[in-house]
């Protein structure tokens, strides 16, 4: 593996680890804001216990937050870094487009986030009830801001839009407008933090479905499951229509290649099929052991059951993503995922419109340990649109091949990769540990809160 | 365009050094002026809130230097592979060690946490100062706009076979860990009290003579490395004052810990730490780096700026984005006035 192997696993690596924890914060600041405004109204109407409960899950679950926000933000900083340090060229090319919304990301959305997060998680008493939700709201913008410069930034490298290429073969903004608000940046965004609500509320579910078996917390794991079922179930259908059908409608009009890949569709056709299972085999290519649905993959990306397919033969071999198999597997586990975790929650939200959510111990066990399923969801979406997006680094104008740094060598990309490696798996030790511990000492105020405060 | 590119860039590097340098300051003297878990905690409380968003002012600063000069992101991050990567490891271990240190109540965990917060600080210091000391020195770029340094080779100064640790650079380490040490102790005087404030006081008054007597040195050590670079400071008389100043501030600041004006004390201490690197950036303009090999290949604010139209639009988008961060900065430091209290509620 040369320098640019070694700069691809770094990045996919930090990124993927980096996003396990943004997913969470994004989704979870929505959750918070709603137990924190449940509080609010409950005080309104001098409902003390409901108060209380709302309070104690806010407090419960902005502890974990802060956990999770913190591993977040010291895996963020190095892929600021890396675009510089890694793929330099990339950076010398396109940084006069994309250098704006990183620069937006950092400017209107980390800071906001930063200095209000001081004032969420050490501020309680300081500000009162509602400038503490009004710090908690400060957090939730600043997070969904944050994501979505950092979409509309990779946006533009699978969409580029509003550019011109300058004297020097150098990329400028021509259009800001165009650039920002860019249609793929809009799907790509909603699907997103659609996918991190959804995390976030299987999260919450999952500890409120524990708490419900353990026979503990009964009143918090009560409405702890109402509002992440309620949440959960909206998100998982936003999830699949509107924002997976149209961002699948993006792919297929504008990378033809990548939706072959995904699909694994080798020749052209109209009518075309949908795989539901199969492994694709490249050399011979043809898709083998398939389940198959006729017709509708032409519905889905064209709208018309008889809409032509273009397969990956026609197509040149060097525009053909690099890692086909990978590609194909990552997308049908994401659409897999995305269909069992609605089924879940559909099921969830039936049982709890019938009241009988609390007392099916059946559910409660898939709700408590259907967690990781968003996590991997999320992560093959990423990899289904990054390694769809092979072998452009920005598509159509620049390959992922001409974007690393000229001079760093093999050796030096490999030490650094291997260093983030092991420093993120004592990373992930510790936030396991504590997190496992911040669930075990559950909702109710710690007897010995104030000596584990800073 | 470029020129005030070039200044607001460098407006939010000074701003950054002055802001997470106290906190690499409190964690530097962590383990000399905190001895026992309560008074440890004061130190992490002093600086808790708001560590975070200091350090997006670097994160910021790096987002505008790609959107501004990406020719000099591109170059000054590919070149300096190495020590980057410690920067991004070492901040990473200090932000765990700020956030995940009291969380168990275990006294080995704790201690443990203690040591990797204080020993990331150092070298923190150390590492950004030896980045400093690179920019004042000049790094080996060449005619294709490239280069790359290795971490160290013989450890001189000048020659072909530059390393980004030399003696010179080195050099500015230590000025860097001595300065953000004084910084540090005086936010601790002013924020803190009882015997953390008091182990502060003496360090302060200690290390401020320190810092002015490497300060001379390092001046010295410059004009030997990089004639060019002092001599341009030379011709530059309006810049004089800036230097002056900060020179006054470093002298008058232990006074006033002495006289107890601790709010005063640290102002003159940002005051320094702003006027030092206002007073190189103001020399080294417009130069982002300097090219060891040929003055030709030098990458400055005009070579590697974005075009003329792009940074109109940028402007557009800072100056308000800056206005609100201010703002947010304002209200966070206004709501943690005064000395830490040990009942400030942290989940
Ligand atoms: C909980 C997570 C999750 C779930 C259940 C789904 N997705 Fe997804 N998907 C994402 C999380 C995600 C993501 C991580 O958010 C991605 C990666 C990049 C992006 O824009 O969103 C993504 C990307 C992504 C792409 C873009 C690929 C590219 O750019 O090349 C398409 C076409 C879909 N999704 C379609 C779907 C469909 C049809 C789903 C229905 C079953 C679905 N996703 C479920
Ligand atoms: C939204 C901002 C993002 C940007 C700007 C971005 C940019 C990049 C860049 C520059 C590369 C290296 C070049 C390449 O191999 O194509 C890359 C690769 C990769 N990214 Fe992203 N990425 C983003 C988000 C993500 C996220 C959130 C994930 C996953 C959770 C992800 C997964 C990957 C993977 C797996 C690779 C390696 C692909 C390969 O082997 O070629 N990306 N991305
Ligand atoms: C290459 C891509 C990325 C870069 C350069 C990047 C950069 C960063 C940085 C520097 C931080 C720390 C900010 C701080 O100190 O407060 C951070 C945290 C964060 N990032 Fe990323 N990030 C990337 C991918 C993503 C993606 C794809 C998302 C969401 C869609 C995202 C959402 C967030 C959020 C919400 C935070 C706040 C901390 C947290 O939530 O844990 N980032 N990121």
């Amino acid at each position: 593996m040369g320098s640019l192997g070694w700069s691809r696993l770094q990045f996919g690596f930090t990124i993927t680890y980096h996003y396990l924890f943004p997913q969470l914060t994004m989704g979870l600041a929505l959750v918070i804001l709603v137990f924190k405004g449940l509080a609010l109204r409950a005080d309104a109407s001098k409902d003390d216990a409901n108060k209380t409960v709302y309070d104690d899950l806010a407090r419960f679950w902005a502890r974990i937050f802060g956990i999770n926000f913190a591993v977040g933000v010291v895996t963020g900083i190095p892929m600021e870094f890396q675009f510089g340090t890694n793929w330099a060229r990339f950076s010398d090319y396109s940084g006069g487009v994309i250098g704006l919304t990183l620069a937006m990301e950092g400017m209107f959305a980390f800071f906001a986030e930063s200095a209000f997060l001081g004032l969420f998680l050490f501020g309680e008493k300081k500000l009162g009830p509602r400038g503490h939700f009004g710090a908690g709201f400060m957090v939730f913008l600043g997070s969904w801001l944050s994501g979505y410069f950092i979409v509309a930034t990779n946006a533009f490298m699978q969409h580029p839009v509003g550019h011109a290429l300058d004297a020097h073969g150098k990329l400028v903004l021509v259009d800001v407008w165009t650039y920002l608000f860019n249609s793929w940046a809009f799907w790509e965004y909603a699907h997103t933090m659609s996918a991190a609500v959804i995390t976030g509320a299987f999260v919450v579910t999952a500890v409120a479905a524990y708490w419900a078996l353990m026979g503990q917390h009964e009143r918090h794991a009560r409405s702890a499951l109402r509002i992440g079922v309620i949440v959960g179930l909206t998100a998982c259908i936003m999830q699949l229509f509107p924002t997976g059908d149209q961002h699948g409608k993006l792919v297929a009009e504008h990378q033809p290649v990548a939706l072959a890949a995904m699909e694994g569709k080798f020749t052209t056709e109209s009518h075309a099929e949908l795989a539901i299972i199969g492994q694709p085999n490249v050399d011979e290519r043809r898709l083998e052991n398939p389940i198959v649905v006729p017709y509708v993959l032409s519905f889905l990306a064209y709208g018309s059951f008889g809409a032509t397919v273009k397969g990956l033969d026609d197509f040149p071999r060097d525009t053909w993503p690099d890692n086909i198999e990978l590609l194909y597997f990552s997308y049908h586990v994401m659409v897999g995922l995305g269909t069992i975790l609605f089924a879940i929650m559909a099921g969830a939200g039936l049982l709890l419109w019938k009241d009988r959510l609390m007392r099916t111990r059946a559910a409660l066990w898939v709700l408590m340990l259907a967690w990781p399923f968003p996590y991997i969801a999320t992560t093959a979406g990423w990899m289904t649109a990054e390694l769809g997006r092979q072998p452009w680094l920005v598509y159509g104008l620049m390959r992922t091949a001409h974007g690393t740094s000229p001079r760093v060598s093999a050796g030096s990309v490999a030490f650094s990769t291997l260093g983030f490696m092991g420093l993120y798996t004592v990373l992930g030790l510790l936030f396991v540990f504590l997190v496992v511990r911040a669930i075990a000492r559950g909702p109710a105020p710690a007897a010995g809160g104030a000596a584990e405060a800073h | 365009m470029a020129a005030t590119w070039y200044s607001l860039i460098a407006l939010m590097l000074v701003t950054y050094a002055v802001l997470d340098g106290f906190d690499f300051g409190a964690g530097i003297l962590h383990l000399v002026v905190a001895k026992t878990d309560a008074e440890r905690r004061e130190v992490l409380g002093a600086i808790g809130p708001v560590w975070d968003g200091n350090e997006v002012w670097l994160i910021a600063s790096a987002g505008v230097l790609v959107f501004a000069f990406p020719r000099a992101y591109a170059a000054a991050f590919s070149g300096l592979y190495l020590p980057l990567m410690m920067v991004l490891w070492l901040l990473v271990l200090r932000g765990i060690a700020i956030e995940f240190r009291s969380k168990v109540d275990h006294p080995l965990w704790r201690t443990g946490f203690d040591g990797m917060f204080a020993l990331a600080s150092t070298i923190m210091a150390v590492v950004l100062g030896i980045a400093l000391g690179n920019l004042v020195r000049g790094v080996p770029v060449d005619e294709t706009g490239w280069f790359q340094e290795d971490l160290f080779t013989n450890f001189r100064a000048t020659g072909h076979d530059l390393g980004a640790i030399d003696v010179y650079t080195a050099l500015v380490g230590v000025f860097a860990v001595v300065a953000l040490a004084a910084h540090g102790a005086t936010y601790l005087v002013w924020k803190t009290s009882g015997p953390v404030h008091e182990r502060s006081v003496a360090a302060a008054r200690r290390l401020w003579p320190i810092v002015l007597a490497i300060g001379a040195g390092l001046t010295a050590a410059t004009a030997a490395t990089q004639p060019a670079h002092f001599a341009e400071l030379t011709h530059r008389p309006w810049l004089w004052p800036v230097p002056a100043l900060s020179i006054a501030c470093a002298m008058l600041c232990p006074r006033a810990i002495a006289r107890g004006e601790e709010g005063r004390a640290f102002v003159l201490s940002c005051a320094f730490i702003a006027g030092l690197l206002a007073a190189t950036v103001g020399t080294l303009y417009p130069v982002l780096l300097r090219s060891t090999i040929d003055p030709r290949y030098t990458i400055d604010a005009y070579n590697a700026a974005s075009p003329r139209a792009t940074l109109v639009i940028g402007l557009v988008v800072w100056l308000p984005a800056m206005a609100l961060a201010i703002g947010y900065f304002t209200y966070l430091y206004r709501s943690f006035r005064g000395k830490v209290q040990t009942e400030d509620q942290h989940y």
